[in-house]
This record gives structure tokens, sequence and C-alpha cells, in this order.
């Protein structure tokens, strides 16, 4: 049984760091601020989150666990808060989307854009 | 077939390795830039890769409280991010940008 604990844990924490080259590689290659959001909030993001997994699978302890799980929840809650916030502060500042995008929804200014500049 | 010690030794070492180099990748970005945004999302995502390593780090030696470690600089990391939104919302984009280019190919790297 122990020898299983330690063969999952190995491939996740694998595969947790290799979502998380996969995520600074995008970070390097792609065009803009908004595509290259969507490669450090989401493979970033769900790259520390196995690792985290791992390691509660590893631990031998029901409060190590708990709190790596808790720490998997609050990143999996907070990591697509700050990603939509820092994309409608940087559109709303001004910073261009590269010009190979298709369409820019928010082009003409949302409604609420005067009370959230404040 | 390896036992389960030796695989979780080899699996970590891997795992480090790899970390290392996708923080490098990411500080390789926040240094080029080229806007603000860019640096901030980079920093984001140095959290998250520091992340990784404090659990790898924990499985491999055992502590407990790294765990602990994790989530406080997850918080700490997160708290930053959203300071910095509300920093470049109240600012306008940097006057110096180059103005639109054409586009030559969907891969083509960053500036």
């Amino acid at each position: 049984m122990t020898f299983l604990i330690d063969y999952l844990a190995g491939i996740l924490i694998v595969i947790g760091a290799f979502f998380t080259l996969t995520a600074s590689i995008g970070l390097l290659r792609l065009p803009d601020l908004y595509t290259r959001m969507h490669a450090a909030s989401k493979a970033g993001t769900l790259g520390s989150c196995v690792v985290l997994i791992a390691l509660a699978v590893h631990a031998q302890d029901v409060a190590i666990a708990t709190r790596a799980l808790a720490g998997v929840a609050f990143f999996l809650l907070t990591a697509p808060i700050s990603a939509h916030l820092l994309a409608k502060a940087a559109h709303a500042a001004g910073y261009h989307l590269w010009p190979g995008s298709v369409r820019d929804e928010m082009a003409g200014g949302t409604r609420n854009d005067k009370t959230t500049q404040s | 077939m390896m036992s389960g010690e030796s695989f979780l030794g080899f699996c970590v070492v891997v795992a480090l390795v790899v970390l290392c180099i996708s923080f490098l990748l990411t500080v390789v970005r926040i240094l080029r830039g080229p806007t603000l945004p860019d640096r901030v999302l980079g920093l984001d995502m140095l959290v998250a890769v520091a992340i990784g390593f404090i659990a790898v780090l924990g499985i491999k030696t055992g502590f407990s409280f790294h765990v602990d470690i994790a989530i406080s600089l997850g918080l700490v990391g997160f708290l930053a991010t959203v300071a910095f939104a509300r920093f470049i919302m109240s600012r306008k984009a940097d006057p110096e940008l180059p103005p639109r280019r054409e586009p030559r190919s969907p891969w083509e790297p960053g500036r």
C-alpha cells in the first residue's frame, strides 16, 4: 500500500511540474497580455494544485492532507479572480490586444467603466 | 520495477529540474516585459511556481509546515496581484508603447 502511495505521489508531482512548464512556455511565447493570461492562470494554477494534491496523498496525516486540500480550494478560487481583475484593469488602462485578435467585446467600453475607474 | 521510495526520489528530482526551468522562463518574461501588466502576470506565475517548489520540498523532506507556507504565499501573491491591478487601473497605458503592428505569424514570439 505504501509503495502505491509513493507511485501515485511521484506521478502527480511530475504531471504538476510539466503543467507548470507548459504555463511558463506559454507565458514566454504567446503574443500579448491577454493570451499569456490563459497560460499563466489556467495551466500554472493547475500545476501547483496537482503538486499540492500529491502532497495531500503522500502525507500520512489527516491534518496535513486537509490543509493541502484547503490550499487547493483557495488557489482554485483566487486565480480566476486575480486574472480577471488584471485583464480588466489592463484593458481599462488602454493596453491593446495584439493585431491578430479576432474581436474585442469591450472595445467601446462597458457601461460601468465610469464607476470602476475610481 | 523500482521500489516506491526510489521511484518517488527520482520523480522529486525530475519535478525540481522542470520547476527550475519554468522558474527561469518566467523570470525571462518578467525581464523582457514589455508592459507593466506583463510583469505583474509574470510575478503571479512566479508565485505559482514557488508554491509548486514548496509542495515538492514538503514531499521530499516530510515537514508539515511547508503546507502553511504555501497557503500564506498564495494569499500574499493574490493580494499583490489585486493591488497591482488597482494600481494599473488608476493610471493610463505607457505612452512610449509602439502602435499596433501588422500580424506576421500566429507564433511570433513576444517582444
